[in-house]
């Protein structure tokens, strides 16, 4: 056993953990924060994309050690109190979703996205950005809608 | 139409939940104490275990347990069964092969499970299955659809020596053979419908919890039926009676048919908890989904179509050969046969029909429904048939489907299906004008200056959902009926919950059957709960699969709030001195005809709760209905699919640039949801035309097992779909709704493949065509211009 430590969702949490222990499973199992979702083992699906310092990562193939003293935000983490982030509340606007098991991840994603390429996306950026993540649900239409109209209200908000 | 009502697009009440992470799956359910599953799995296709030695991992520090197929055996754990008898032509019963959940004496596919380790974490599980030694004899192995019934292949199950587990057939032989030889040309085609893996991201899960002190058990599972799973674990595999086992299938993610199987992991959960006194779980990891979850599609067809002098179709025969895997899963039987052949008239007045088809073993996991289930298939067959024919006949493709289209209603096919009411005409003008089918000449010659091959393909699919008249489907060998059942629960403030036996797991049922409730009682849509996918909630149902849920389940619901409303009325007789016959309902409120007395619906329902103003030996206190409906007959959506494409025959890479779907499925609840199955559907669809399939080599090993063997459609290789409707009411149901969540994953491979073959100008191209397929088929073509 290991100790591990690192803010999450501006929480402290130290544990002390298996060395394997991915950071998915710290999160979902020792944090039990279960919004992040497994939804493959080749790194393909981005079901579990968190931010690990700003930048989105897939937490199935991350160890937690890796992640010491790291700054981690999940999905549980991206609406302040009862207000959804501009993005989560585009994803409901825009039927952005079907099951929900891709959508914590897609947001994460999402998020992400616009803050490295800005909020004026075009359905092209999107798509090809979206390259690490796998919706069977929705055929992406509604997603690729919801990023573009999420895009545009975070820059309203930011305003 | 009021803001929540039928037809509106209103966003929906269960994401939430989605959208911050508070989802409720079934692997993020813990519960006390509990212990993890791991299965050993065999890693041969065929062979005979001929020992299994667990002691290294029973050693393993954290084991609790390893159970084989001899623990299951001694509990006397009953197999996993097949719950829709096909009979063959000669009138003889399918050959089902045993299916115990845990293997005995041999294995039949690869993944197929050998054992199980139970132990305190899941990384201890993981590490010790690996220590149970199998001692195996590798025998040949089958796994080629067309090769499976072929003398001296291996043979899969003694009970079927020829690995065929039914030779079945619909339709009149001796009419379709006169057709054909009326007939003044025939169109034959050789088609092979590849093999899917269903793929919903959330993989499969259970959690098994027995109670000692009742002698009851709870298993959470990824169900989309989990009074099915009740049923099926109950009955037949005896792992307790129905009311001592609670089976709950809380947020789903996705389905596509594969959660609607009863598979061994959650059997061997729900036992195995008994056994070590602790709850298990297991979760699939996605190469275990890919081995072990039931694949879809996998036939191999040849399909002729006989038309006359004018271009009217006179007969349609298909001879199919489908793969069943190693072991008849839940539905198996019926996907091949009554969900397929019935669907061979398309939408098309076609005199006679006549299809065979053998349902065969093979040493590759077992295949039953995937999204469209045999409609798919049948889609498939039908509409490259129509698209070649019309190319040989030098015909205009829409204009030859025009011509052939069924027009009067009902329409009575040579395969059972009586066809209630549609207007394909329409869907197809409608379809042609929104793809601007009329200047595609113009746009192919610019594609041919850049060096580009542009093609167009129609598809005007029919599929049969509302699934299905009890009655009927009884007579065809299923074992249960297709009702649904509702119960509306009016609550003393006028709040209401409605519990369903229907099973949302991405479709949207909080919302959509709220709505019809809103609607119908005037009240909030905030004030309206739907319960489902618990047993201990829902008395019984039959679950959500072939598009019936809003057909059959929302039906159930209307029977119910119909009886409400005629309690309710009797309540405001009392309260408002009328006689019943004289109160009206009408915007959440009961009046007296003719006068201003009124109650709205909250206080008349406080009312049949205090009873106060009525005699409760009269009138029983309360407001509660519960309902159970039985369709009178499938639904038919109907529609046009149109794809235009570019492909690049330097590359083989093709870019779909146009997608129009127009659909007529009957009234709208909720119309933005209704695009959004169409959505994924279309994707499924495209992702079967273009990139996946399941493949397995000679030994019976699958060689696409992994997100990184198996293309899954991604954005990038999509585009925006324009989705229109049409509506004609189903006749058939009070909604006048037909289903939708089928629609695209059914119209979509054909309109693809017809359109490529029309870019290709030749009809050889697989699916899924690939880039590398495609380059060999446009370097085809080239040779085949250059040789005229
Ligand atoms: S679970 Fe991390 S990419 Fe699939
Ligand atoms: S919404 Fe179901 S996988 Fe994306």
């Amino acid at each position: 056993m290991t100790a591990v430590s690192m803010m999450v969702n501006g929480q402290h949490v130290s544990a002390e953990i298996d060395p394997r222990t991915l950071l998915v499973q710290f999160l979902r199992e020792h944090l039990r924060l279960t919004g992040t979702h497994v939804g493959c083992d080749t790194s393909q699906c981005g079901c579990c994309v968190v931010h690990v310092n700003g930048d989105a990562i897939k937490s199935c193939t991350t160890l937690a050690l890796t992640c010491d003293g790291a700054e981690v935000t999940t999905i549980e983490g991206l609406a302040k109190g009862d207000v959804l982030h501009p993005m989560q509340a585009a994803f409901r606007e825009n039927h952005g979703l079907q099951c929900g098991f891709c959508t914590p991840g897609m947001i994460m994603t999402a998020v992400e996205l616009v803050n490295r390429k800005g909020t004026n996306l075009d359905e092209h950026t999107i798509r090809e950005e979206l390259e690490g993540n796998l919706c069977r649900c929705t055929g992406y239409h509604n997603i690729v809608k919801a990023i573009g109209a999420g895009a545009q209200a975070m820059a309203s908000a930011a305003e | 139409m009021t803001e929540t009502g039928i037809g509106a697009s209103v966003r929906r009440k269960e994401d939430f939940r989605f959208i911050t992470g508070k989802g409720r799956y079934t692997d993020d359910i813990n519960r006390p104490g509990q212990t993890y599953a791991c299965f050993v799995r065999s890693p041969h296709a065929h062979a005979t275990i001929d020992g299994i030695d667990a002691s290294a991992a029973l050693k393993t520090k954290g084991v609790l347990a390893v159970f084989t197929g001899d623990d299951i055996a001694a509990d006397k754990v009953g197999g996993l069964i097949c719950g829709w008898m096909i009979h063959s032509k000669d009138g003889s019963p399918m050959k089902a092969g045993a299916h115990p959940a845990l293997a005995q004496g041999k294995v039949r596919y690869v993944g197929d499970h050998v054992a199980v380790v139970i132990a305190e974490t899941w990384a201890i599980a993981r590490d010790a299955a690996e220590k149970v030694l199998v001692h195996y004899t590798v025998l040949p192995a089958n796994a080629d659809t067309a090769a499976a019934a072929k003398p001296g292949a291996p043979v899969v199950h003694d009970v079927a020596p020829d690995n065929v587990v039914y030779d079945w057939s619909l339709g009149d032989k001796g009419a379709t053979d006169a057709a054909f030889a009326r007939a003044k040309h025939v169109t034959t085609l050789e088609i092979v419908n590849n093999r899917l893996v269903p793929n919903p991201m959330e993989p499969r899960s259970a959690v098994g919890d027995y109670d000692e002190g009742n002698e009851s058990f709870t298993l959470y599972t990824t169900s989309q039926n989990p009074h099915v799973a009740r049923l099926v674990l109950s009955a037949f595999i005896g792992i307790a009676p129905e009311h001592k086992l609670r089976v709950i299938a809380p947020d789903v993610g996705g389905g596509f048919g594969s959660k609607i199987f009863i598979y061994a992991e959650e059997t061997i959960c729900v036992w195995a908890a008994k056994k070590v006194r602790r709850p298990v779980k297991w979760t699939s990891d996605r190469s275990e989904a890919f081995l072990s979850d039931a694949h879809g599609r996998d036939h191999v067809t040849h399909a002729q179509l006989a038309t006359d002098e004018t271009g009217k179709i006179l007969g349609l025969r298909v001879k199919t050969t489908a793969n069943l895997g190693a072991y008849l899963s839940t539905f198996s039987s019926c996907v091949p046969t009554y969900l397929y052949a019935p669907l061979l008239s398309g939408q098309y007045d076609i005199p006679a029909i006549y299809a065979e088809v053998d349902g065969v073993y093979t040493n590759t996991a077992p295949v039953d429904a995937y999204r469209g289930a045999g409609r798919p298939e049948a889609t498939f067959v039908v509409e490259r048939l129509m698209e070649v024919a019309a190319r040989e006949l030098g015909r205009d493709p829409a204009e030859f489907r025009r011509q052939n289209f069924v027009t009067q209603f009902p329409h009575q096919t040579p395969v059972i299906m009586c066809y209630d009411g549609g207007d394909y005409p329409r869907a197809l003008d409608r379809a042609l004008e929104l793809a601007d089918y009329a200047n595609i000449g113009k746009r192919k010659a610019e594609s041919a200056r850049k060096g580009l091959l542009r093609g167009v393909g129609i598809s005007a699919y029919i599929e049969a959902c509302g699934i299905a008249p009890s009655a009927a489907v009884g007579s065809l060998g299923a074992g249960v009926g297709l009702w649904e059942s509702a119960e509306v629960r009016v609550n003393p403030v006028g709040t209401v919950e409605v519990l369903t036996g229907s099973h949302a797991h991405g479709q949207g049922h909080e919302t959509t059957f709220a709505q019809l409730v809103s609607d119908r009682l005037g009240i909030s849509i905030d004030n309206v709960s739907i319960v489902h996918g618990d047993t201990d909630k829902v008395q019984m149902g039959m679950g959500t699969y072939g598009s019936r849920s809003g057909a059959v389940g929302m039906s159930a619901i209307v029977k119910a709030l119909d009886k409400i409303e005629a309690k309710a009325k009797k309540v405001a007789g009392h309260v408002l001195e009328a006689s019943p016959d004289d109160i009206e309902f009408k915007n959440g409120k009961f009046s007296v005809k003719g006068t201003d007395k009124e109650i709205d619906f909250a206080s008349l329902a406080l009312q049949a709760y205090i009873a106060h103003k009525f005699s409760g030996q009269e009138l029983e206190p309360g407001l509660k209905e519960g309902a159970f409906y039985d369709p009178t007959n499938f639904t038919f959506p109907a529609g046009v699919h149109i794809c235009e494409l570019e492909i690049d025959p330097q590359t083989g890479v093709v870019a779909i640039d146009k997608w129009t779907a127009v659909d007529d499925f009957g009234n709208l609840i909720n119309p933005m949801i209704v695009e959004g199955q169409v959505h994924g559907g279309i994707a499924q669809g495209i992702g079967q035309a273009l990139f996946e399939g399941a493949v397995y080599d000679k030994a019976g090993q699958l060689l696409t097992a992994s997100y990184m063997d198996y293309q899954m459609p991604r954005a990038g290789d999509l585009l925006s779909y324009e989705v229109a409707v049409t509506n004609t009411p189903c006749p058939s149901n009070p909604l006048g709704i037909k289903g939708c969540g089928e629609a695209g994953a059914i119209a979509a491979p054909p309109a693809v493949v017809n359109a490529l073959t029309d870019a290709l100008g030749h009809e050889d191209v697989p699916m899924p065509a690939t880039p590398q397929a495609l380059w060999r088929a446009a370097q085809r073509a080239v040779t085949k211009a250059a040789a005229q």
